[in-house]
């Protein structure tokens, strides 16, 4: 089977080209579709290679809010000074792969692949990022913590591709948690996932929060209900217990080749625990 | 098909080949640079590492319609007219070479973090994506240690 | 004694083509007119095939088709015995099983038509645990091993410690996947070029294959990127595949790679285990008796089984005086892949169990796990329970206890139970493990196998060593390299390797077993010292060779192995001299299990090494480095989860090894026991050792951290930890 790949040089032309109704699936770093492509999973299809479209250059920009170009990759954020200002970008994209991955791997890819297991996702989401997806008839801003409906169902047209992706400037006083359990400190998938930022008053009484799980549910999961259920408590010892007990009815696990549904349980309240108390396993920029 | 055009090595090449064919079977079967191996075919074990406009890659995910203009390095481009690069100097010395299958991508790799030493906080998180199964990778580590004094 | 060469650490002979990437492993030749070839197999575990649909979309007509009925000679792979087809005519018996193999100029459209072949089978029941087959009596080879009576002592024994150990398959994932080149001449004879540990294996395999004497069957050994045993007999079948190729086709030639899948899927892993023992203390920690009950799973076919539970049976007793010693042996068969060789070959399971053992016996004797070892130490002149007398001055209490003082180990033990009482998310432990592993092939393997070794010398006045043993990262280049230059007294760079060619070379026997150092460095060193005699034992061998040349010609002597008069085995009883020498070690482990993931990492390890006399200091530390990052992998990581008998994670990203982030900082310190022993200069093996012992010191690293929870299987997931945890 050979795969045929259209390269247009601007987004007018991508857009035009995936309007035509052909079977275009966009290309960006190629790190999951190559993988694919070499099990054979993937039935016909042709290409609509991205990396040529000067609008979608891998760009990180401040103006009131972080945009990232769609071809912004791991790497990119890594070595880019707005880590200082979103160190969870830095490290979800630490955690990806490893250094070879990081450097063509992209955060847009990341959000289009879907896995339920995605380490950049979850980032995104716990900042409130929103994309931009661009067809030829429109160009509408959709939140990520929307986005998904099912394993591997979005909000995304065949016809539109992911053209940017916002987060607004994080408010003073903010703490963040990313911690990602895998089967090995690096160049491994996820069993759980978590991405917590919380806003603390100085009682300790939650002003605002969000949790962003990967790896239990068939999509990336914004555990809505346990953010609620903390949004003005006081994270007492009980409290906290309270929430590693509410995120069990959010999260739905399973069995697989990785690990048991029981691991993935038990952890995930343990990682509430853990991030609810203050830990801070990420280190140094 | 297509045409494609990329140097590697400093020489430059025009290439006629399918447009999602790899990086990795264009070096190995058109150009004969069989330096980058398949371990995996998955990204996951690093032997396909080459150096692509600066940066490491995994030759295996590269499709070759996303290789127009670029600039390669392979190992067979490490040793400069002649002279070994000192991290293959190293190798040689302490030891970082057993079978050798994964010494080509780990010496990329390990030449890359001597040149950019602060994009990870350690050797170990920057050799985590080059597996060997020989060595239990101290050698390479003493290698590396060596090579950057 | 000052050695030229010996115990200098020489530049791995074939360096510089690894590093700048220029060495030729077998998919590195590019060859004209080739066919690739792939292997139809068997999706499910046992059956009969009922019929072979090659369905419509594929151009049949241009394939190559090898089906079993065009098989020229026998269909059987020969190695111990002869009862693993080829290709499975009628009973499938795994998963995965070979039924069929095809071949066509074009790779893809080979990949594609893979998927266009069904194959019709009536399943039959399989048996897939060693519970059922034991009970089916479905046993390939069974041992006992009996000294003195064990049942006796227990009424005097005033603790009794009985446990079962499990260990799980491991896939030896060496990075260059299985790889062979094969060019028939249709009905005269067969070229073979691969990836592989003996050539010689390979002849042995296909010359009944295809009707032809040996002498017809050229092998011939590419460079080759890792191998752990995995290359040791599985590449019997791949060669005899691609050969059968390319003797049907006419005489292309035939290149058949492995895709990683189909590698990790199809082919040879270490046998699982279920050990259990009991054993029988005084209260101060004297062992007074074992009784051992060993099983392994072998799989559909023997292969190396029984080889496989000799070692396994051998090393299980662990390095202590044990006056009443019983071990029953068996290797069952399963309808699973079939098990065969990986590095350790039934040592690691064996010493897992017993080293745990111990550690767990400690523990419910109140006493420190050093001080049990130090009570029940073999010494020099003590017996083995096969009655092999130890007659090496060993010293294993002097060689623990420099491990415990290079690791810090009972300072540590404090501190960690300190740490570990404070609460904190993380626990610490440190474990202990001391074993010791038989060079060369059990028992009278050695004499069987005859070994032979040529060396001639060279126009240049060096010599060129003529041995059928294989590079395969080790070192057995650079090694043999270094024993000729010593025994002739001549410059490295006069020693010249003949690649590993069964037209060139004698039959020098397989790399395996730890032997290449002890056995076949031992025949370099006859070699060049009968060559020395030759040349009269000349002050300058070079120009002597050279001068030599010019009078008479060539020269060229071959050797052949020589037992020590005072080594002797028993095959019959199963008793006396089972290895000519043993390589000893003490390993200690620490590791941070860590209470929000339940995951155990190894954050420290030291290696007390005594292998006799170490030929290349880096070389060797790299041996044991290697083998015991292989190790940590077994213990701590490396699950292969078996769905009918195969693997089902068979996918490089779902089988987890170490990478350099889970591999520690490993410290290696060589010890010298005075030397009694056949190798060359005193060389022991090492080859394997540093794989046996890492388990038992990171599972009672573990146990420590746990505050001594025991988890008595491998490999210690997080899931197990956690489980543990939970019910405790």
């Amino acid at each position: 089977m050979s795969f045929e790949v259209v390269t247009p040089h601007s987004l007018d032309e991508a857009l035009d080209a995936l309007a035509s109704g052909e079977n275009l699936v966009p290309l960006a770093g190629a790190t999951d579709l190559m993988v694919c492509l070499e099990a054979g999973t993937l039935g016909p299809c042709s290409f609509l290679n991205l990396q040529e479209l000067p609008q979608l250059r891998p760009t990180l920009s401040m103006n009131g809010s972080l945009t990232l170009g769609a071809l912004t990759t791991y790497r990119d954020v890594r070595v880019s000074p707005i880590r200082e200002q979103f160190p969870m970008l830095a490290w979800a994209a630490r955690e990806v792969g490893a250094l070879a991955i990081q450097s063509r791997g992209t955060w847009a890819g990341n959000i289009a692949n879907a896995s339920p297991a995605a380490d950049g996702v979850p980032a995104l989401m716990a900042h409130d990022a929103e994309i931009d997806l661009s067809s030829k008839k429109e160009r509408r801003r959709v939140p990520l913590a929307k986005f998904y409906r099912g394993y591997k169902e979005m909000d995304r047209r065949p016809d539109e591709i992911i053209t940017a992706i916002h987060l607004p400037l994080p408010q003073p006083g903010w703490a963040g948690y990313y911690r990602k359990v895998g089967t090995r400190r690096f160049q491994a998938i996820s069993k759980t996932l978590l991405a917590g930022r919380i806003l603390l008053d100085a009682d300790r009484k939650v002003g605002d929060i969000r949790m962003v799980f990967a790896s239990v549910a068939p999509y990336t999961l914004r555990a809505a209900q346990t953010e609620a259920m903390l949004r003005g408590r006081h994270l007492t010892p009980e409290v906290i217990e309270e929430a590693a007990r509410a995120i069990q009815d959010e999260i739905h696990p399973i069995d697989d080749i990785r690990s048991t549904e029981t691991y993935r349980r038990r952890v995930t309240s343990n990682l509430v625990r853990d991030f609810l108390s203050g830990q801070h396993p990420n280190g140094p920029l | 098909m297509m045409r494609v055009s990329f140097t590697v090595n400093g020489r430059t090449y025009e290439v006629a080949a399918q447009p999602m064919k790899r990086l990795l079977d264009v070096l190995r079967e058109d150009l004969a640079l069989t330096g980058v191996k398949e371990g995996c075919g998955e990204g996951e074990c690093g032997a396909c590492t080459a150096i692509m406009d600066g940066l490491l890659v995994l030759t295996c995910l590269v499709p070759i319609c996303q290789v127009e203009g670029k600039h390669i390095t392979t190992i067979e481009g490490l040793a400069a007219s002649g002279h070994l690069h000192k991290v293959q100097q190293a190798f040689l010395e302490k030891g970082g070479s057993q079978c050798g299958i994964c010494t080509p991508g780990m010496i990329l790799s390990a030449a890359y973090y001597l040149d950019h030493p602060d994009e990870t906080r350690d050797i170990r998180e920057a050799l985590a994506g080059n597996q060997c199964r020989c060595t239990g990778y101290t050698k390479i580590f003493e290698s590396i240690k060596a090579a950057s004094s | 004694m000052t050695f030229q060469t010996i115990g200098k650490s020489l530049r791995r002979k074939e360096g510089i083509l690894k590093v700048t990437g220029q060495s030729v492993y077998a998919d590195d030749i590019r060859l004209e007119n080739c066919l690739y070839g792939k292997t139809i197999r068997s999706t499910v575990p046992h059956g009969h095939i009922k019929e072979i649909h090659f369905k419509d979309g594929i151009p049949w007509d241009e394939f190559t088709i090898v089906l079993p009925s065009d098989i020229p000679g026998r269909n059987a792979v020969t190695l111990i015995d002869a009862q693993q087809p080829f290709l499975a005519e009628r009973e499938i018996r795994h998963v995965a099983e070979p039924v069929a193999l095809i071949a066509h100029p074009d790779k893809h459209l080979v990949e594609k038509a893979r998927h266009h072949i069904q194959v019709d089978v009536e399943d039959l029941p399989a048996v897939l645990t060693m519970e059922e087959a034991l009970e089916r009596n479905n046993i390939f080879k069974s041992y006992l091993v009996q000294n003195g009576d064990p049942s006796e002592k227990w009424r005097e024994a005033d603790v009794i410690v009985e446990e079962t150990y499990r260990t799980g398959a491991q896939e030896h994932l060496y990075i260059e996947p299985q790889a062979m080149i094969a060019k028939a001449v249709t009905g005269e004879s067969v070229t073979v070029w691969g990836s592989m540990q003996c050539p010689y294996y390979v002849q042995k395999a296909l010359a009944p294959l295809f009707g032809l004497s040996p002498e017809n069957v050229r092998i011939v050994q590419t460079e080759t990127g890792g191998g752990f045993g995995g290359k040791e007999e599985y590449p019997n079948m791949i060669a005899g595949h691609a050969a059968l190729l390319s003797w049907k086709s006419g005489g292309l030639p035939v290149k058949m790679i492995y895709d990683r899948r189909e590698d990790m899927w199809a082919t040879t892993k270490r046998h699982p285990s279920k050990i259990r023992i009991k054993a029988g203390f005084k209260r101060d920690g004297t062992l007074l008796a074992l009784d051992i009950d060993l099983v392994l799973d072998g799989g559909a076919y023997p292969t190396l089984s029984a080889v496989v539970l000799s070692r396994a049976t051998l090393h299980v007793w662990g390095p202590y005086r044990c006056a009443s010693t019983r071990v029953l042996g068996r290797v069952v068969m399963t309808n699973s892949v079939p098990y065969g060789a990986f590095r350790g070959f039934g040592a690691p399971q064996a010493i897992y169990a017993i080293e745990m053992h111990m550690n767990r016996a400690a523990l419910e004797l109140g006493i420190d796990p050093a001080e049990i070892r130090r009570r029940n130490f073999l010494r020099q002149g003590d017996r083995m329970p096969t009655g092999q007398v130890i007659k090496e001055e060993i010293d294993l209490e002097m060689m623990m206890d420099r491990a415990l003082e290079l690791s810090g180990y009972h300072q540590k033990r404090a501190d960690f139970e300190e740490f570990n009482s404070q609460g904190k998310t993380q626990r610490k432990g440190i474990g202990l493990s001391v074993f010791f592993h038989g060079s060369g092939f059990t028992g009278s393997g050695e004499v069987r196998l005859a070994s032979e070794l040529s060396m001639a010398l060279t126009a240049q006045g060096g010599v060129e060593i003529f041995a059928a043993n294989v590079e395969y990262g080790q070192g057995t280049n650079t090694v043999l390299t270094q024993i000729a230059a010593e025994a002739c007294s001549i410059d490295p760079e006069l020693v010249r390797i003949h690649q590993p060619d069964t037209s060139a070379v004698p039959n020098s026997g397989p790399t395996v077993a730890s032997r290449t150092t002890m056995i076949v460095g031992k025949l370099v060193e006859r070699a060049a010292l009968e060559l020395r005699k030759r040349l009269k034992d000349p002050a300058d061998f070079e120009n002597a060779a050279r001068q030599y040349m010019a009078e008479h010609g060539e020269l060229r002597i071959t050797v052949q192995y020589e037992t020590s008069n005072d080594v002797y085995w028993d095959d019959e009883a199963y008793r006396g001299d089972a290895y000519a020498g043993y390589a000893w070690s003490c390993n200690v482990a620490e590791v941070e299990v860590d209470a929000v993931e339940y995951m155990a990492r190894a954050t420290n390890f030291v290696s007390v090494v005594e292998c006799g006399r170490v030929i290349n200091p880096v070389l060797a530390a790299g041996q044991i480095e290697g083998g015991i990052a292989q190790g940590i992998g077994f213990a701590l990581y490396e699950n292969v989860v078996l769905e009918q008998g195969a693997m089902k994670n068979n996918q490089y990203t779902n089988y987890i090894v170490p990478t350099s982030a889970d591999t520690p900082d490993i410290h290696v310190e060589f010890i010298e026991f005075p030397h009694s022993n056949p190798g060359p200069y005193q060389a022991k093996g090492i080859g394997e050792m540093p794989i046996d012992g890492p388990a038992p010191a990171l599972g009672s690293a573990v146990a420590h951290a746990l505050g001594g929870r025991f988890i008595n299987e491998l490999p210690l997931l997080p899931e197990r930890i956690m489980h543990a945890l939970e019910s405790s």
